[in-house]
């Protein structure tokens, strides 16, 4: 009985190790190249999914496995693969996630690897956003303004200018006019309600229409941190209407975007900024009868130009199917499927083909408005900085958010932003 | 009169600490239940209710529809009761060794277990992927239950020697005694004592195992492979952006199975307990 016992352990602990380990290389000697998608609502995956198939369908000699990831851990796990030299071949992430990986040698330069088609249909000001040391880490696709969703019947009633992408509210304007939708909603509701749980971002994107830069390259190629009155424009914009207009809501400063939708739907708030994929949220969510509407953000002197990071399809140095990764992104990224990706993810497309599809300018969710503002954005400023990511985590979040709370004043702001943060980014670029 | 008194108030006290300490425990576990069985509309009201006023169970099927649950869930369950069947077999007789021999190899061995549990995981998580790939062990549940043994051995080994040094060494010199052999003394006497400990070792290795993410999700890469913890990360977006309901609806079935064993388990572990208390 013993005997029977142990044999069957030993058969289990066997099946175990056989049946679990990875199966390996393909019988039939095609090319398999792992695509890792980190599309996450599912008519964005069902998009990847279905053009994966395609691919597939029409080109037997080189499949494509479609790899779920995700946006939460996409960083470590990368870093990770990358090390241990078991990356996917082809890889979805944000630009603002690239510049380490590219600087590091982990991703291929695609220069050269891609079509005529697609580099020439994407603007220059998307391809910086991926380029590092004149290689190109990877393909900008999908990115999104940030917008002010607005309740539409308080912006209707108040009697304020409606802005339109192309005659935006100035910062100035904006700040006066929650100061009227404040004082006409009465005690308890604010004319905007500012989601800054992750607060650096906004106030860089924002602020290049402002005229801020913050990050400044020098002759010799190395970055340091200046604050100008540009600079200072959107910070001094949020940080009087929630301490001294009392036009923002203070409590929503800790929370992410989805956090204030409640408020949005409830009459609480007037405004939200928000980037232009959360329409999807606000389209699920929504009650029946809530009218919304999509503006554009508030502009300076220069126009409407904002920072973006779009999402990428890169491929890993380590890949040796370099030629068919980049005939893959090809093939994904030809304009009308770079439509499909884009109204998957509620985002806009960098190819101009793609972005001229009717589709896309309807008013119907405010896709207009969001097309419109698609040819002032920018790479984000901190795009290509090296310690970026420390000088955000370390400085600019706690500085900013203690600032916007009304805890130090503008001086100590810039003080920290400055002082602290050319410490940190020495450190990365001596 | 007035020390029972005193009594009945003192136990009214300790009844309502303990009341305030299982609500604080259940809400986010009710609010989970909530959650999951709210339409969209109502995870995105100004004035949330306990009770969904529309209750649907689309979420649960969107939840299966966009990500392989099922799949997910059978890939942890393997890795899980694996790693604590494992680690129990292993660290048994380390801990009988380790609690009935006093000594500096036994001191040394009790610093270092206490010493691993420092490590964060990034620190050995690129090593441990190296060794594993030279083993061809990335991306195989195998590789993954290795690691959550590993992993899970000190602090098994750790309560195990506890539980060992509260049974009575008197007892096994009895048995000796008695005639028992040590083999009988051992699978006689003190297993049945440290059955309890064995048993609540091994839900502390399956749970550990169950809701671990960060191994899961670097060292597993096909979609067929993945754990339950890395699938639910997939209904999140960037920047914290979540699809609330489906995530809500698939993250209450993953508690499910550690709370059916936590069930069955709990009624061996207090019998154990009792028991153990009598024969002492």
């Amino acid at each position: 009985m013993r005997v029977r016992m142990l044999t069957a352990v030993a058969a289990a602990l066997t099946l175990l190790l056989t049946g679990c380990s990875d199966g390996g290389t393909d019988p039939g000697g095609k090319v398999k190249l792992r695509f890792q998608s980190l599309a996450w609502q599912q008519e964005s995956v069902d998009a990847n999914k279905e053009l994966v198939e395609e691919w597939n369908a029409s080109h037997p000699g080189i499949q494509v496995q479609y790899v779920q990831g995700s946006w939460d851990s996409v960083h470590d796990q990368l870093l990770t693969s990358f090390e241990g030299g078991e990356a996917p071949d082809i890889i979805h992430d944000a630009s603002d996630d690239l510049a380490d990986f590219a600087y590091g040698g982990y991703l291929a330069d695609l220069s050269g690897l891609l079509p005529e088609r697609l580099t020439s249909d994407i603007p220059r000001q998307s391809w910086e956003t991926a380029t590092f040391d004149k290689g190109i880490y990877g393909v900008p696709f999908l990115q999104e303004p940030r917008v002010l969703i607005a309740n539409k019947k308080i912006l209707d009633s108040s009697g304020v200018r409606v802005p339109t992408a192309e005659k935006p509210w100035s910062w100035e304007e904006f700040r006066q006019i929650t100061k009227t939708l404040t004082e006409k909603m009465g005690d308890g509701k604010y004319g905007v309600a500012w989601p800054l749980k992750e607060p650096v971002s906004v106030t860089l994107n924002l602020g290049l229409s402002a005229g801020g830069q913050l990050f400044h390259r020098g002759d010799d190629g190395k970055v340091t941190i200046r604050f100008t009155d540009g600079d200072g424009v959107v910070p001094g914009t949020v940080h009087a209407q929630v301490n001294s207009d009392k036009s923002a809501s203070r409590t929503t400063l800790g929370m992410g975007g989805s956090d204030t939708l409640p408020g949005l739907f409830g009459g609480k708030y007037a405004m939200v900024p928000l980037g232009f994929s959360y329409r999807q949220q606000i389209v699920q969510q929504a009650p029946k009868g809530f009218e919304w509407t999509v503006l554009p953000a508030p502009a300076g002197p220069g126009g409407p130009a904002q920072g973006v990071s779009p999402q990428t399809l890169s491929v890993a140095e380590d890949s040796p199917y370099k030629k068919e990764a980049a005939q893959f992104i090809g093939f994904m990224l030809q304009p009308g499927n770079m439509v499909r990706l884009a109204k998957g993810d509620w985002m806009l497309p960098t190819g101009t083909q793609a972005l001229a599809d009717p589709s896309l300018h309807t008013e119907k969710d405010g896709w207009a408005t969001g097309a419109a503002l698609a040819r002032d954005l920018r790479s984000a400023p901190a795009q290509s900085v090296r310690g970026y990511p420390e000088w955000k985590d370390k400085v600019a979040t706690p500085a900013l958010q203690e600032y916007y709370s009304g805890a130090i004043d503008a001086a100590e702001l810039e003080k920290r932003l400055v002082e602290d943060g050319n410490l940190v980014l020495a450190r990365y670029q001596r | 009169m007035t020390t029972l008194r005193t009594s009945r108030s003192g136990r009214a006290g300790q009844y309502l600490a303990l009341l305030c300490y299982l609500v604080f425990l259940a809400f986010p576990f009710l609010w989970l239940i909530s959650t999951a069985f709210k339409p969209p509309r109502e995870l995105g009201s100004l004035h949330p209710t306990w009770i969904p006023k529309d209750p649907t169970l689309e979420n649960f099927r969107q939840a299966f529809d966009e990500q392989p649950l099922l799949q997910a869930a059978g890939n942890s369950l393997i890795a899980a009761l694996s790693a604590a069947l494992i680690a129990v077999v292993i660290a048994t007789p380390m801990a009988y060794v380790m609690a009935r021999n006093r000594g500096k190899l036994s001191t040394a061995a009790t610093g270092w277990v206490v010493i691993s549990q420092a490590f964060p995981f990034v620190l050995v998580i690129i090593p441990l992927f190296l060794i594993l790939k030279n083993l061809h062990l990335i991306n195989s549940l195998f590789g993954l239950i290795m690691v959550y043994v590993v992993w899970s051995l000190p602090f098994a080994l750790w309560m195990l020697v506890g539980y060992v040094r509260a049974v009575p060494r008197e007892l096994e010199e009895a048995a000796s005694v008695d005639g028992a052999g040590r083999v009988r003394t051992l699978v006689s006497v003190t297993a049945p004592l440290l059955a309890p400990g064995i048993v609540a070792t091994a839900l502390f290795a399956f749970i550990t195992a169950w809701n671990e993410f960060f191994f899961a999700l670097v060292l597993l890469k096909t979609p067929e492979k993945q754990t339950l913890p890395v699938v639910l990360t997939h209904f999140l977006g960037a920047e914290g952006v979540a699809d609330l309901g489906p995530l809500a609806a698939a993250a209450f079935l993953a508690t499910i199975p550690s709370l059916v064993i936590f069930a069955i388990i709990q009624k061996r572990i207090t019998g154990g307990m009792l028991a153990g208390a009598v024969k002492a």
